[in-house]
């Protein structure tokens, strides 16, 4: 009896799962799956579901058999057998085999989620603290680079305004991909170790610093989908989320021409003289895009791991030696600080966002730093 | 636990130690160093307890509201530290000073003055960690698992870190070779290695265990102090290092470090079970085996830990076949134990009820580990929600359970006083219904997208966090009934009779009277 009744509920539970699995978006499963690898993934996940659950079953079943039956409070009498070679044996087999067919599935899985062979594109993705860089290597689109950060506002974090829909996923620059096509990310890292994931793709691969790895997605269909960093990278981990439009070939190919005609009209003449107010203006969105999470937008930082930029020493004197901080990051007693190299920006982010800082806050040097200055000290 | 003592057993007095504090420091008795131990356990656990309250209470609602993301990396970190290192094996040290001795027909350890030093270590390098916090730039914020190269750009906090991790490696070594030497040793004449009760067989392996991969933690730490401050660069890639190295390190003292707080859960559950269903253990020697071989494997599986890394495909695979593997003995033990119940003449007092919601809770973590053990579905739920779900499965309701577990069916021996049941069954109700819902609705967490360790998450995961963060209050109040509990058998509880469980039969049950005697065994018991 005992038996029927667990058969009907394990019945009902699974029933229940899969009716909850099955609704759009579930909260108590996988995001629904949109790339071949997600896909396997999410099969092979209900299969192992299915076979813990029949143990679930089995196990448990038996011991509230026991517990309700063998009771000392129902007159049950101990019975005294123990030891047995045979009984050992089986359920040391049983499990054993089950593990072996297990694995059929979950290595051919493995295969085909490692081999990133023959892309029909390849992005970089470069971990910063805290954001995304991402540089489109190979393929339509080739040369394309961009930075992506978290724009969800502070007060929203801070909870001085009501949160949008896509509260902590949403980036200012998302990386945008054909469907269909075979795209392998190639990840790396600046400081410490990240890790690019987007569930709804099925991929996640760790970004270790100095080191390149490899992942691959195709996405079914066009859409939005979004992920986080899941690899502890410090302060603001939780804050460098990942967005992927995945869109058609057409309106993929809309997308790399625009962004073409985009760096064409934003590159800067080198020899550019400008104004102090031009390069103040700039260097207020770079700080916000690159210094503002350690540095904070007041100048004063977070002492001691981030000092203040107000009222600073360097900030104050030469300017060589500013553009070398920025330039080569700063290392203490022959070891990396949390200020980084930040030779990635352009030499006119690097000589905006130093003008900036130099006449912030209580900082009034009154200069002016030239990209050509950059330029000169670059290595 | 003053009722150990202070009763008159002929020459058993020991008038001649010194009283008050002196007694504490100086003592080299199993008794009052397993006291000690398990007070200082408990602290830890309320230390690492109040660390979870912040991390949930900050959870609560998506948005910053308690603390700033700097500190809720501290206490994501210490909580883990402290709880691992700190609670969970001191208090099965503790369990293994008190109980072997008593349980082999001892009577003392074999090293009582390394005994003493072993525990003295403990308090300092508490005190190291909880300070880290006050220290400019606060307390290591690289999480538990310490990963260079985030580590290496750490304040001071994480150098005084380092320091609390070499103090706690060195007293789990000495106090290891002291169980191993006793064990080997100590044992009564008759009391034959496979005559001994299991929860020495789990403590003989632990300790060896422990002995063989301390010293890989403390050479990983010293690894990143060395990179910190002397110009090495072990994970640094510009000057010819790697980060994952430290996580190859890392893993092979962690995983084995898994077993090593699980394997002495598994001892005091095969003691309890056996015990309440008056039944002997049904498969003793299958259970020794069985818990060897998962002692063994632990060592070949340390990479499941870094599936993400992008290990070569080989490495990934081998690890899967070779994780899967520990399944198999682990199933071999839950099926003995409800082997040993089935047909068993069935009670559930307090010890009993534990054991149980060790065994059903356990199991569930196993099954979340047959799921994280598959490299692609590993792949999805690395790093996520789903695997601190996992874990506290396995570590709370696993050894923390299991360690309730022994408390309730020793404190009769260790006090001589009964504990109140029906506080005794409040509190595993209170703990069993509030731990799964802290934890189970994290399974969906994980499985959703939330990635652990952030400290504000997407609209989406906000009703489950709730529900967690409620749920993880609750179960840190009802640990105050087990404090209640506890002073209460000490200070009033009913006298014990030699032994209150009928099915109980190792020695300290059937030869010594309850309180245990100062030196336990001064001529060894007869064993049949």
């Amino acid at each position: 009896m005992i038996g029927r009744w667990t058969n009907s509920l394990a019945a009902g539970v699974m029933t229940g799962l899969w009716s909850i699995a099955a609704a759009a978006q579930s909260k108590v499963d996988f995001q629904t799956p949109q790339s071949p690898v997600a896909r396997d993934v999410y099969d092979l996940h209900l299969i192992i579901l299915g076979i813990c659950v029949v143990i679930f079953v089995g196990v448990f079943g038996v011991m509230l058999y026991s517990i309700i039956n063998h009771r000392k409070s129902v007159g049950h009498k101990a019975a005294h057998f123990h030891e047995n070679t045979t009984v050992e044996i089986i359920w040391t087999i049983i499990p054993l085999f089950v593990l072996v067919l297990m694995m059929i599935p979950a290595t051919k899985t493995l295969l085909t989620m490692r081999d990133a062979s023959s892309p029909d594109m390849t992005i970089k993705v470069t971990g910063y603290q805290w954001k995304w860089g991402y540089e489109y290597l190979q393929g339509e689109g080739e040369g394309i680079r961009f930075y992506s950060t978290l724009i969800t506002p502070r007060d929203q974090i801070e909870g001085r305004a009501a949160k949008g829909q896509n509260y902590l996923l949403e980036v200012d620059n998302p990386v945008v991909v054909p469907v269909g096509r075979k795209v392998r990310v190639l990840t790396t890292a600046q400081d410490v170790i990240h890790s690019w994931w987007v569930p709804a793709l099925g991929v996640k691969q760790d970004a270790n610093p100095g080191f390149i790895r490899d992942a691959w997605f195709k996405a079914d269909s066009p859409g939005i989908y979004r992920g986080q960093c899941t690899e502890l990278c410090g302060k603001d981990h939780g804050f460098m989320p990942i967005v992927v439009h995945a869109v058609t070939p057409e309106k993929y190919a809309a997308w790399v021409a625009d962004q073409k005609k985009m760096m064409v009209a934003t590159a800067v003449d080198p020899n550019k003289q400008w104004t102090l107010d031009e390069l103040k203006a700039r260097g207020a969105k770079v700080y916000s895009a690159n210094c503002v999470a350690c540095h904070q937008a007041s100048g004063k930082g977070i002492p001691p791991t981030f000092p203040a930029l107000s009222g600073s020493q360097v900030v104050n004197g030469p300017k060589a030696e500013q553009i070398n901080v920025l330039l080569n990051g700063v290392a203490k007693d022959g070891k990396p600080t949390a200020m980084v190299s930040f030779k990635q920006l352009s030499d006119a982010d690097l000589a905006a966002v130093i003008t900036y800082t130099r006449n912030s806050w209580d900082n009034k040097t009154g200069e002016a730093v030239m990209p050509a200055d950059v330029k000169a000290q670059r290595k | 636990m003053e009722a150990a003592h202070g009763h008159a057993h002929g020459h058993d007095e020991h008038a001649h130690h010194p009283s008050g504090m002196m007694r504490w420091i100086t003592t080299t008795n199993h008794k009052d160093i397993g006291t000690m131990y398990l007070w200082f356990s408990f602290t830890m656990f309320m230390v690492g307890g109040i660390m979870a309250f912040v991390i949930r209470a900050e959870l609560f609602q998506p948005g910053l509201q308690v603390v700033n993301p700097d500190f809720f990396n501290q206490m994501t970190t210490l909580h883990g530290l402290i709880m691992v290192f700190g609670a969970i094996m001191p208090a099965f040290v503790g369990f293994a000073n008190w109980q072997i001795p008593m349980m082999i027909g001892a009577p003392d350890m074999a090293f009582p003055r390394l005994n003493n030093w072993s525990f003295w270590l403990l308090p300092p390098a508490a005190l190291l960690l909880v300070v880290s916090l006050f220290v400019p730039g606060g307390g290591a914020s690289a999480g538990w698992t310490l990963y260079a190269p985030l580590s290496v750009q750490l304040g001071m906090g994480m150098d005084l870190t380092i320091f609390a991790v070499h103090i706690l490696g060195m007293s789990s070594i000495l106090g290891s070779i002291n169980i191993i030497t006793t064990i080997l040793n100590m044992r009564a004449p008759g009391m034959t290695m496979m005559k001994l009760p299991l929860f020495v067989w789990t403590w003989l392996i632990t300790a060896y265990l422990l002995v063989a991969v301390m010293p890989v933690l403390a050479g990983a730490v010293t690894m990143i102090l060395t990179d910190r401050h002397f110009g090495t660069h072990f994970f640094n890639a510009a000057g010819g290092g790697d980060p994952v190295l430290y996580q190859h390190i890392f893993w092979f003292f962690g995983h084995p470090e898994v077993y090593i707080i699980a394997i002495p859960a598994f001892g005091v559950v095969s003691q309890v079970i056996p015990a309440f269903s008056r039944k002997p253990l049904f498969g003793y020697t299958s259970m020794v085996y069985a818990t060897a071989s998962i002692a063994v494997l632990s060592f070949i599986v340390w990479a499941h830990h870094m599936y993400t890394v992008g290990m070569p495909v080989v490495g990934q695979l081998f690890f899967m076949y070779a994780t899967t593997l520990i399944a198999v003995p682990t199933g071999v033990k839950v099926f003995n134990w409800v082997a040993t119940m089935y047909k068993g003449s069935l009670t559930f007092e307090t010890p009993m009820l534990f054991a149980c919601g060790f065994l059903f809770l356990f199991t569930m973590g196993g099954f979340t580990g047959l799921v994280l053990s598959i490299t692609p579905v590993d792949v999805q739920l690395h790093d996520t929600y789903y695997v601190v779900a996992h874990f506290h499965y396995v570590m709370v309701a696993g050894a923390l359970f299991s360690a309730f577990s022994g408390i309730y069916f020793w404190l009769p021996k260790w006090t001589g006083r009964m504990y109140n049941e029906t506080l005794g069954k409040t509190h595993f109700w209170l703990s069993f219904v509030f731990f799964n819902v802290t934890f189970f609705p994290q399974h969906f967490l994980g499985m959703a997208g939330m990635p652990r360790r952030i400290p504000d998450y997407a609209l989406q995961f906000a009703d489950f966090n709730m529900l967690s963060s409620i749920g993880a209050f609750g179960f840190g109040l009802s640990q105050l009934v087990f404090l209640y509990v506890v002073v209460k058998t000490i200070t009033s509880g009913e006298k014990a009779p030699q032994s209150p469980w009928e099915g109980a039969d190792t020695l300290e049950w059937t030869q010594l009277p309850s309180p245990a005697p100062y030196h336990s065994f001064e001529t060894p018991p007869v064993i049949k």
